[in-house]
């Protein structure tokens, strides 16, 4: 989509320490610039998705922590976009390949927005022997990796082939949903392509369930090995990255182009016309709206990512952030607004949670204003799928009492 | 996102499901009995609203968890009794057993089961002798009135336990005949605990729907059977399995009422636990206690444990811990 006339670029936009500005108000950007850096902890720099002027360092809605410190761009269109040289990575060592990664502010962009650099340089006492990338995308609505892997496979393998350079490893699954028979084509001739004597790619077709794109059953369903609770799957020898974060590590290493714009999927019955938008960072969600034909009159739910984990929003001011994988425009028909009730113990929320926790337990401590005890219920080895709110009868929202009490619980 | 199931919709599915062998019982035990059951349910209906006004809690009686219980109280009585017993167990089964427990979800006793025994404590003579020999004749009018008192029999169990095999052989018959017509229905017994073939078709419809799951009428029958093998009969290994199953309110019990949600346990290990509890204690009631029936009470005496046993078998999770613990 074309470029709106401001960009507001929020500060926090990975797991972390927010970035801290490194440009004053008024001053002139430069497409790609540094706009932010990370001073303490973990975290990456932050680029300018345009050519600009910073028009303000204030504050900014947010789907989650309501309003977020940002940086305002008035964009300028005049300027000529920027082109990028490619360079030789073959035989640059892991290294530097790893600094370019930081360079570019890439991050898990799949939706944790965990930096990607953290994750390539694990800890010496785990050995990897296996890289995964995921193109499982399990939620309903969301396409945008669908199409990634459609239109640009060759650029994944690339990234791929950059990661494994990294890690010093040779093998690389990629795991695709069989009810995406185009994709698993595509990616396996890109793979079978790009395959040489040190890098070996295949593409495992997978069952199509829920949630089989998170980290944990994505790598049991290729690799067989279970990550043992809380702990990161370094531990079995493992590495997970997103086939759109590929794609991004391959732009970051051979053109140096920071991650400053990304693919996000615009559906639901309540926008005048859905589709994948390459959208730069920072775009607010009316400009999206005002693109696409506007909204129509039966809209009851916008939601910023899948309709299972994402978070419902209230304001079309919010911007598009590196994680952003879909912002949803949901009418009645599509929600469930109906009240919820007390709980029947009916035990479906254990039959469907695939971590083999106990969401209903969970919700009654909740509600009985106990949530520091709910830890012995595994509260802290949830990752907020949504699989048991889908199934509750009552309509409960399991997740939103397990957010509740991870917050008071003790560990 | 959410799915298209409701409690609604599962509470209404399990009404349906016993409409069938209601409706069996007017032709087995006349016309009387839809009168008894009407009265329960409109009375568990009307105490629900009414100790959800007194309580100040949000009515519900729309969600139709009232309207089975209705129908399991006037399920679990003989068919001869006064219409007034069915509205006594009504306040007791919804307002004690239920409301004052903090309403759906937080009772502890199955309400319907607790309606029964307080019934039966309270009205011990009506409660154990007001059965009523199947019809012939297809003639469901004529128990109304007076006559009720006139015609009254014995429960095929109770005649097993106060008057041995023979004389039941001998009111009832043996071999397939006499299992077929306990499968179809056509012995004495509670209004809905007679019609074997349609428990258990309605049964396996919630099965089939996912509503329920075999574990809990799965572990209760068999238990049954395999306790009546080994221990019902003259010497050991000589009882008759498939009869104790046919008597006595087993199939209603294994699968509309041992199988509560709310008051069963909710972890598929800790219910077949719990299932060969209720098998182990409706089989020592039935040959060792003082009643001919048992399952009403090995209900009522596993449904405290039920979140003992959920609390003694955990679900599996997905992987331990690094070093183990918490």
């Amino acid at each position: 989509m074309p470029v709106p006339d401001e960009l507001e670029i929020i500060l926090g936009q990975h797991i972390g320490a927010p970035c801290t500005p490194t440009v004053a108000k008024r001053g002139e950007v430069q497409e790609g610039e540094i706009i932010g850096e990370v001073t303490k902890g973990l975290g990456v720099p932050l680029h300018a998705p345009v050519a600009g002027k910073i028009k303000d360092l204030g504050m900014s809605a947010h789907p989650m922590r309501v309003s977020a410190p940002s940086i305002t761009i008035t964009v300028n269109h005049e300027a000529e976009p920027r082109h990028y040289q490619a360079q030789d990575w073959q035989t640059v060592d892991a290294k530097e390949l790893l600094a370019r990664v930081h360079a570019a502010g890439i991050i898990g962009i799949g939706g944790a927005g965990f930096p990607t650099h953290v994750k390539l340089s694990p800890p010496p006492d785990n050995p990897i022997d296996t890289l995964l990338l995921n193109g499982a995308e399990c939620e309903p609505y969301i396409t945008a990796d669908h199409r990634q892997m459609l239109e640009h496979a060759a650029d994944i393998i690339e990234g791929a082939k950059i990661i494994l350079r990294i890690l010093g490893i040779k093998n690389c699954h990629i795991g695709i949903e069989s009810n995406k028979p185009d994709a698993i084509l595509a990616m396996t001739e890109a793979a079978r392509a790009g395959s040489t004597a040190d890098y070996s790619l295949t593409v495992k077709a997978l069952q199509v369930k829920y949630p089989q794109g998170s980290e944990k059953q994505l790598i049991q369903a290729i690799t067989g090995r279970k990550v043992p609770a809380m702990a990161l799957p370094s531990a079995v020898g493992v590495v997970v990255h997103n086939v759109s974060t590929a794609s991004a590590i391959r732009d970051a290493v051979v053109f140096g182009k920071p991650l400053y714009e990304k693919v996000v999927t615009i559906a639901g019955q309540g926008i005048a016309r859905p589709a994948n938008l390459m959208v730069k960072v920072g775009t607010k969600i009316g400009d999206i709206v005002k693109y696409l034909g506007g909204l129509k009159p039966d809209l009851a739910k916008i939601v910023m990512g899948g309709p299972m984990m994402g978070f419902a929003v209230s304001s079309l001011d919010i911007p598009v952030t590196k994680t952003t994988s879909a912002v949803l425009f949901l009418t009645e028909a599509e929600t469930d607004t109906e009240p919820h009730s007390q709980c029947i113990r009916c035990g479906w929320c254990l039959e469907a949670c695939p971590m083999g926790l106990e969401p209903k337990e969970i919700a009654i401590y909740v509600e009985a204003n106990r949530p520091e005890d709910t830890a012995q219920f595994g509260v802290f080895e949830c990752f907020e799928c949504g699989s048991c709110a889908y199934v509750c009868p009552a309509k409960r929202p399991l997740v939103q009492f397990v957010r509740l009490a991870k917050m008071k619980a003790k560990r | 996102m959410k799915s298209h199931e409701s409690v609604e919709k599962i509470m209404w599915t399990v009404v349906a499901c016993l409409i069938p062998p209601l409706l069996l019982s007017v032709f087995v035990f006349g016309i009387q009995v839809l009168f008894i059951t009407a009265v329960s349910v409109i009375s568990c209906v009307a105490v629900e609203a009414a100790s959800q006004k007194l309580l100040g809690r949000k009515v519900t009686v729309k969600d139709g968890s009232a309207v089975i219980t209705g129908m399991l109280l006037a399920f679990v009585i003989p068919p001869g009794v006064s219409p007034l017993l069915p509205l006594l167990g009504a306040v007791m089964a919804i307002y004690i057993g239920k409301h004052i427990l903090g309403g759906i979800g937080y009772n502890i006793f199955n309400p319907a089961l607790l309606g029964r025994s307080f019934l039966l404590a309270s009205f011990p003579v009506a409660m154990t002798s007001a059965w009523l020999p199947p019809l012939k004749d297809m003639a469901i009018f004529s128990y109304l009135g007076d006559s009720v008192n006139a015609v009254t029999t014995a429960t095929p169990l109770a005649i097993m336990k106060e008057q041995g095999m023979a004389a039941f052989t001998e009111l009832f018959g043996s071999g397939t005949s006499l299992y077929a017509s306990f499968f179809m229905g056509w012995r004495p017994g509670c209004i809905g605990e007679t019609s074997g073939f349609l428990l258990v078709l309605g049964g396996l419809y919630l099965i089939y729907r996912g509503y329920i799951t075999w574990h809990i009428p799965v572990s209760v029958l068999g238990t049954i059977a395999l306790l009546s093998w080994v221990f019902g009969g003259e010497t050991y290994f000589s009882g008759d399995p498939l009869l104790a199953i046919l008597t006595g309110g087993a199939l209603l019990g294994a699968f509309y009422m041992a199988n509560d949600y709310v008051t069963c346990p909710t972890n598929k290990v800790s219910q077949i636990v719990y299932g060969v509890g209720i098998g182990v204690l409706t089989v020592m009631i039935r040959l060792k206690g003082g009643y001919p029936e048992g399952i009403c009470y090995a209900i009522l005496l596993m449904n405290p444990l039920s979140p003992v046993l959920d609390g003694w078998f955990k679900p599996r999770r997905f992987a331990p811990p690094l070093g183990g613990g918490q």
